[in-house]
Formats: structure tokens, sequence, C-alpha cells
């Protein structure tokens, strides 16, 4: 096994993955809530992902990525048994695990792979982990399994109602708070705009919540300070003082512009991959993986 | 050669690509001085018994003895007379700010030009790279002591080569994917072209440097674990002074303003000014606005004009005269039509509704009386305000000590901004640990990081090569 060598790699939802990398170093050391940097190619970006699960023993990281742009499309193209040029991590802080009764999770897309993993180190010291997990549809609910797993209780919101509750997480959630249960602490991990919202609902009932914050990064070593977000009013750089923030205190609508800001370029980028042949179109990777699933089916024991 | 005719030698000028042409390029802009130019201007040097430019020199480069030796046409042998004291001289002939150190001291300065000391020295050691002849030093017996060096900016990538040669294990931990520090990440290819600082790595990896990128240490080892558990005798800090300072005024998280260090980032270590190829994107903007006025603003507002912004604005507190930056890079930026604003300093970004700049307010300076520094202090000058319509904003107005590394270490003693206490050999309070460069200094030139990472090493060698007393440890005099 060569190090940062894909050992699985597998299409768990609609344009979801889920990847498990050979890298040691990183396995023994990092801790819930934090995150690596991956580079795909030379001249590629740096891209941040967070560590879904990992195994110090077996010398793997888990990751759950969302293919959207350039560099995750590339990533998931990539075949068992290549490697993954540049892995660097652990990064970021770990999530601080307090000595509560009841944590809420509330997780959407990939934001499930922080969940997971801050969930198992709650629930390890006796936590009760009531998870919220929300997706457009049941097809999009990736790592279910893991969070089923992993949780005292699960609470699935779809969009179309196709599972679970119909509605969205903060349904849910407003529910939970209002019952009348104690909520010690809402963990809060998805896509910033429902971040946004959840945070608005533990703002109103004045409940404790922790937000994984994505923005964009570069170095992830706190050196350019591309990361900064701004919480209570004060600039934080995610990737070294985070990604961990007071979800009650984070400025939302600021993190949600700063994420925009290269959408035109990353369009631009896509097509020209696409054009060249570097990356396949969505129809052609489809019909990669179809035979791929054929194939390896059992690998994920 | 008569004194009269070396007096009469004018001092050359090095050619290079025209201002017009070379904002659309990221080549290098001065392409160097020819075999007989440089041997013209070898011939200015008197020779002058009390050298007085060694002393302007941090690492005291023999400068009159290999200029001696360029003006016989032995440019290798001038090369390692160079590197006998600067192993970078290709970077340092390059970066150094020549005009208040080497040159300045020169005695031909004082009724003329300065002999171009840098230009030479430039010339020298692209001469022995160019030849492809670089020896590698035979391998000296090893000593069995193993050497931790953290970072690969200047002052990390010297101590690594002096230890090395002097027998030592050494490995590098650069927690980026390219090593170099600052000289790949923030000091653009048209200045300094990444093959030479690549080229410098391989020497060092020929020689048996071990080099692991991709470790940021604090994080992925901690330097207790490097002593306790994997086996280093002793470690090395050169991690640089890698946090951008913002201005903390309103409106500096809005969509278009950088750090200088995320812009050269962005352009230079991620290659984003190769259009086509790269991933990594950047804004280039139509109107770019740099606040500062040292090499790193220099450096921004060129690289703005190159990935094609109309107008590239310096915005600087005093005037020209206190600009810190080198006198070349200031030049050059002239002729490339960097549009100066003096006397000016930020009160707010302005941004549109959907979050993007689309100016800054500035406020009119004067200068007062000189401050610590000796420069004159600016005074804002009340109701004096404007908007500069802008739509980035790149904020170069220096860095602080980055504390990723040194808040995993509680017994290192910082100073009261978070910059690593060391004495003049680089010991540390924390015995067989080290460091130099930026880390120790705060921002200051390529030459006093490498010429920190010297000291160091020698410093380590002779700690390493002592006798352990008999409790097996060996004594760390550091009091400060
Ligand atoms: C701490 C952290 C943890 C993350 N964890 C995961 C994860 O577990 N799984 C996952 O699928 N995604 C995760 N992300 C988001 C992931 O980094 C982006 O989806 C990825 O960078 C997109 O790159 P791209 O080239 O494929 O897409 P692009 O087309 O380049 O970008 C699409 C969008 O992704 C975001 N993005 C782009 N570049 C970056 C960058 N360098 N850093 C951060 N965001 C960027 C922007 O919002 C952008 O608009 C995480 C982000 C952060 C900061
Ligand atoms: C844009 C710019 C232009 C400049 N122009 C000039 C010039 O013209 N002339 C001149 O003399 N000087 C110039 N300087 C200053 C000069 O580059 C620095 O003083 C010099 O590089 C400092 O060297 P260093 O070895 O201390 O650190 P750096 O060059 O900063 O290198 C430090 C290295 O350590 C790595 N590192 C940091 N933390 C960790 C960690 N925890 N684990 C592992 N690795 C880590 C960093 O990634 C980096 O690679 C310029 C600086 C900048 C930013
Ligand atoms: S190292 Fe720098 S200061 Fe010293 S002689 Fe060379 S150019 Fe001058
Ligand atoms: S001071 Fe100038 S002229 Fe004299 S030895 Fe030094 S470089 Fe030559
Ligand atoms: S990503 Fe550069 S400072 Fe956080």
């Amino acid at each position: 096994m060569q190090v940062n060598e894909i050992l699985l790699n597998r299409n768990v939802a609609p344009e979801v993955f889920e990847m498990r990398v050979y890298c040691p170093d990183v396995a023994k050391k990092i801790k819930p809530g934090q995150f690596i940097i991956i580079r795909v190619i030379e001249e590629g970006e740096r891209i941040p992902l967070s560590v879904g699960d990992y195994d110090p023993e077996k010398g793997t990281l888990d990751l759950l990525i969302r293919e959207i742009g350039v560099t995750t499309k590339r990533l998931v193209q990539m075949d068992v048994g290549s490697v993954i040029p540049d892995i660097v991590g652990p990064l970021g802080r770990p999530t601080e695990i307090l000595e509560i009764k009841h944590l809420m999770c509330v997780g959407g897309g990939v934001g499930i792979a922080p969940v997971n993993v801050v969930a198992k180190a709650y629930r390890a010291q006796g936590t009760h982990i009531t998870t919220i997990f929300g997706a457009r549809s049941s097809n999009l609910l990736a790592w279910k399994d893991r969070v089923l797993d992993v949780s005292d209780e699960t609470i699935i919101t779809t969009d179309d109602g196709s599972e679970g509750i119909k509605g969205v997480v903060t349904v849910a959630l407003e529910e939970e708070i209002t019952s009348g249960r104690p909520i010690d602490l809402v963990f809060i991990a998805g896509p910033a705009i429902m971040m946004k919202f959840v945070a608005e609902v533990t703002k109103k009932y004045n409940v404790s919540s922790i937000a994984s914050l994505n923005p964009i990064m570069v170095d992830g070593t706190g050196m350019c300070g591309g990361c900064r977000v701004t919480v209570g009013g004060v600039t934080k750089f995610a990737c070294v003082d985070g990604p961990d923030f007071d979800g009650n205190a984070v400025d939302f609508d600021e993190l949600l512009a700063r994420q925009r800001t290269y959408i035109v370029d990353e369009k631009e980028a896509l097509e020209r991959a696409y054009a060249s042949g570097e990356i396949l179109t969505p129809e052609k990777h489809k019909c990669k993986l179809e035979e791929q699933c054929r194939e390896g089916a059992e690998a994920w024991k | 050669m008569e004194m009269k005719e070396r007096l009469k030698i004018p001092r050359q000028k090095m050619s290079g690509q025209d201002p017009k042409e070379r904002i659309h390029n990221f080549q290098e802009v001065p392409t160097g001085l020819t075999e007989e130019q440089a041997i013209l201007e070898a011939n200015r040097c008197l020779q002058c018994k009390h050298q007085p430019c060694i002393k302007g020199c941090p690492v005291k480069v023999k400068i009159p003895e290999f200029i001696s030796l360029m003006a016989q046409g032995k440019f290798m042998e001038a090369a390692w007379k160079i590197k006998e004291t600067n192993s970078l001289p290709a970077v340092c002939g390059r970066v150094c700010p020549q005009e208040i150190q080497c040159e300045v001291e020169c005695v031909r300065g004082k009724t003329g030009e300065p002999v171009a000391i840098g230009y030479l020295e430039r010339f020298a050691a692209d001469y022995e790279r160019n030849q492809g002849k670089i020896v590698i030093p035979e391998k000296v017996p090893t000593t069995g002591k193993k050497v931790a060096v953290v970072g690969s900016g200047p002052s990390g990538l010297t101590a690594a080569g002096d230890l090395i040669k002097l027998g030592h294990e050494v490995v590098i931990f650069e927690a980026l994917h390219k090593p170099g520090g600052v000289l790949v990440y923030g000091i653009p290819e048209f200045r300094l072209p990444k093959e030479i600082v690549f080229a410098e790595v391989d020497y060092l990896k020929k020689q048996g440097v071990e080099l692991k990128l991709n470790k940021v240490i604090g994080q992925a080892r901690t330097i207790d674990e490097f002593m306790t558990e994997d086996g280093f005798d002793a470690v090395f800090i050169g991690v640089g002074a890698g946090l951008p300072i913002f201005m903390k005024i309103p409106g500096e998280n809005l969509i278009g303003v950088y750090s200088a260090n995320e812009y050269l980032t962005r352009a230079n270590l991620m290659k984003a000014y190769l259009k086509d190829k790269a991933d990594t994107p950047i804004i280039k903007g139509r109107n770019v606005t740099v606040i500062g006025g040292g090499n790193v603003a220099m450096d921004s507002l060129r690289t703005a004009l190159r990935l094609g912004a109309d107008n590239a604005y310096c915005v600087y507190r005093r005037t020209r005269t206190e600009m810190p930056a080198r006198n070349e890079e200031i030049e050059h930026a002239e002729q490339e039509g960097v549009k100066f604003n003096f006397l000016r300093n930020p009160v707010r970004i302005i941004g549109d509704d959907n979050g993007w700049v689309k100016g800054m307010e500035v406020m009119k300076m004067k200068l007062g009386e000189p401050d610590s520094s000796c420069r004159r202090r600016p005074v804002p000058i009340p109701g004096s305000e404007y908007i500069i319509e802008t739509d980035v904003v790149i904020v170069a107005i220096g860095a602080g000590p980055n504390p990723l590394l040194t808040s995993t270490m509680k017994d290192l003693k910082l100073n009261r901004w978070g910059y690593i206490v060391a004495d003049e050999v680089g010991r540390t309070s924390k015995p067989g640990v080290w460091a130099g460069g930026d880390i120790v200094t705060g921002a200051a030139t390529v030459i006093l990081a490498a010429g920190a990472g010297k000291k160091a090493a020698q410093s380590i060698h002779e700690w390493l090569m002592q006798e352990p007393g008999k409790d097996g440890e060996r004594e760390w005099p550091f009091d400060l």
C-alpha cells in the first residue's frame, strides 16, 4: 500500500462519493472535527475536506465528497489504487468534546462527515445523540447507515417527503427544542445556507450551537487569511481558529457571499476540463461508475 | 588595469524586458549581465584594502575576492567564493536590498555609482548553475546525529545545507506542497524564477537532505515528539512570519479584499497566472489597489498588472523617500505604470449589494515629526477623505508571527509580539531547539534569514559534537 493511495471509492448518492485513503500519519493524529487539504494534480488547487471517519491502526481516512467543481470531480474520478499527490493534515482545531448529556446534531449533505466523527466521540463518553439529517430527497441521504449507527435517535427530513418528515431540518429542530426535552448543544454541519437557518433557530431559542464552517481556503495554516469569517463581530481564520465556531455568533451572510467569489471562474474551469477530456462529463462518468459498481460492491466490508 | 581606467568604466546596466511587453508575461524582468559586462563591472572594483563593502553584507560575503576572480573570468571560482558564506547567491543577487547593504558601503558610491555587487553575485551564481557542473560535495563521515529543520524558507534551506555538510542527518519538514518558503509562495516568478529555488533544493537533496512536504508541524507532529519519539537530537525552527496583518477597517471581509499573502500565493504558488492550466482562481480586477510601500506591495502591484488590471494603484501613507521597498522594485513598478498615491491612508472599504468591493475611502496625510524608526510620522488631515474606485484591494502592510507551531510549545519563550526569543546563534529557551529567520526577527530579508540559518547550523554542530555530561545532558547556555 502506498501513502495517499485510494483504497475504496464509490458512488453513494447522486454526485456524492465515499472514499477511503491510506494516510497513516494523518490517521494516527487526526481528531474529530479536523480536516485535510488535498491537491489532486500538479497545477491543481488545494481543497479542504472533512475527515468523516478514521482508523489509526489501519492508517485509513474516510471521506465523503460531493462533486461540484473541477477538483472534486477530478478526485472522485480517480481510480482505486491510484495515489493522491498531496494530502496535508490534520488541519484545524479538533471539535471540543464537552461533558454534556444530550447533543443534537443537525447535518445535511457532506456535512454528515464531521457529524459522524463528532457524534462518535460524544457517544463514546455516554452523551445521548439525536441527529437530524436532512436532504432534498431520500436518495441523497448519503451515509444514512452511519448516521443511524452513531445516533441514539435519528430524525430524517426530506424536502419532497420521500423519507421521514416532509420539510427542512429547521422544522424538526424547532419541534425538538420546543418539546421540552433539554438539549445541551446543537452541532451543525452542512451547506452554509442550511447552517444559517439552523443557527437562526438555535439563536431564537437561546440554545448553544457549534457550526463547522466551510469557507474557501488555500493553505490551511493561517498564512493567507482567505478563510476569514466574522464571529461575534471579530474576524477569525477558520482554518486555524476553527472550523468550529459558536453558531449563534457567526455572520453566515458574509460566509455565503464569500463562498460565491469564484463562481464564474469555476464554471469556466469546468467547461475547459470537460472540453479537453481531462474530466469525464457526467454521462461518461455514469457509465464508468456502473461498470465499477458491478465489479467491487463488496469491498466496503 | 590602471586605477584611472577602472574609474572610467561606467556602471554596467542590466538589460531586461521592455516594460510594455513584460506586463503581459511572468518571465523574469532583468535578463542578467553578459560575460563582457560582468568582466567590465568587476574591473570597476578598486579592491579596497579595508573592504568597506563586506561590512554592509549581513553574511560577510568576501566581496573583493570574488569580484577579483570575476575580473579574471574565473566565474566558477567566484561562485564558490561567494558560497563560502552565502549559500543562496542566485537568490540574494536578485533580491537583496543592495542599496542599503553591501553597495551603500562601496567607496565607488561616494563619488559616483557603487560597484554592482548584486549583479555580479547573480552572474556568478547563474553561471555556475547554467554550466550544469554543480559539484556535489563528497559525503563526509556521518556523525550519527539527526536534526529536524522546520520550514523550507531561506533560513531552513541554509541551515539544512550546512548541517548536511557537517555529517548530520537532516530532515526538512515543510507545511506547503512546494519547498522554498516566501521565495516560492510570495516573491513572483518575474522577480525570482522558481527554477532557481528548486535547483537549490535539488542540490540539498542530492547531498542527502530529506525533504518532507505537506507536514504542518504543530499539527502533524510536535517538536516534543521529534525529540522524544522520532529520535531527533536537535531542531531548527525557520517557519517565517506567515501571518497576514489586516488593517481592521470596515469592509475588510468584502469579496475582492485579499491579504498580499493570499493574492501572491494564488498567483505564484498556485500558478493562477497560467490562465488555462492552473485550477486556482484569482480575481483579476480592473482597478487594483494595494495598501503598503514595501517589496510585498510592489510584487502585488506588478502581479496585478500582469494579470490584466487596467490600473494598479499603490496607496502608501508616507512618501516615496520612506518607502521600504528595494529601489529597483519601485523603479520597475513605475516603469510598468503603477500609479502611486502617497500620503494616503485607507479609512474603509466600500462594497456593492452583493458584497463585492467597489471602492475605498482614503484620507490624506502629511508628514510630521520623525518617529522611533526615524521616518517622519504621517499625520491625518481631517476632512480630506475621498473615494478611490477599485474592485480589488490588497492589504500589504506586513506580517506577524504565525502561532500555529509556537502555541504547541509551552516551554518556548516568545516575546510580547509572539516571535521566538533566541540568542545571536539562534538558541531558544528550549534545550536542543534553535530558531532563526523571520520567526525570530520579524519580517526581514532573505539574506538575514539565510545568515540566521548559517549561524544556527554552526551552533547546532558544536552542541551536538560536545560530550554530554554525567547526566547524559549537554550544556544549554541560554539566558536572556
Ligand atoms: C473545513 C472544510 C471542510 C470541508 N469538507 C468537505 C467534505 O467533507 N466533503 C465535501 O465534498 N466538501 C467539503 N468541503 C467543501 C469543499 O472543499 C469544496 O466543495 C471544494 O473545494 C470544491 O472544489 P471544486 O474545485 O470541486 O469546486 P469549485 O467549482 O472550485 O467550487 C465550488 C464551490 O466550492 C467552494 N470552494 C471552492 N474552492 C474551495 C476551497 N479551496 N476551499 C473551500 N471551499 C471551496 C466554493 O463555495 C465554490 O463556490 C469542505 C470545506 C471546508 C472549508
Ligand atoms: C512578497 C514578498 C517579497 C519579498 N521580497 C524580498 C526582497 O526582495 N528581498 C529580501 O531580502 N526579502 C524579501 N522578502 C522577505 C523575505 O522573503 C523573508 O524575510 C524570508 O523569506 C524569511 O525567510 P524564513 O526562512 O524566515 O521564512 P519563510 O521564507 O517565510 O519560510 C518559512 C517556511 O516555513 C513553512 N512553515 C511555516 N509554518 C510551518 C509549520 N508549522 N510546519 C512546517 N512548515 C512551516 C512555511 O510554509 C514556509 O515555507 C519578501 C517577502 C515577501 C512576502
Ligand atoms: S549577500 Fe546580499 S548584501 Fe551580501 S554581498 Fe550579496 S547581495 Fe550584497
Ligand atoms: S568597496 Fe567597492 S570598490 Fe571597494 S572593494 Fe568593495 S566593491 Fe570593490
Ligand atoms: S486558508 Fe489560508 S489562512 Fe486559512
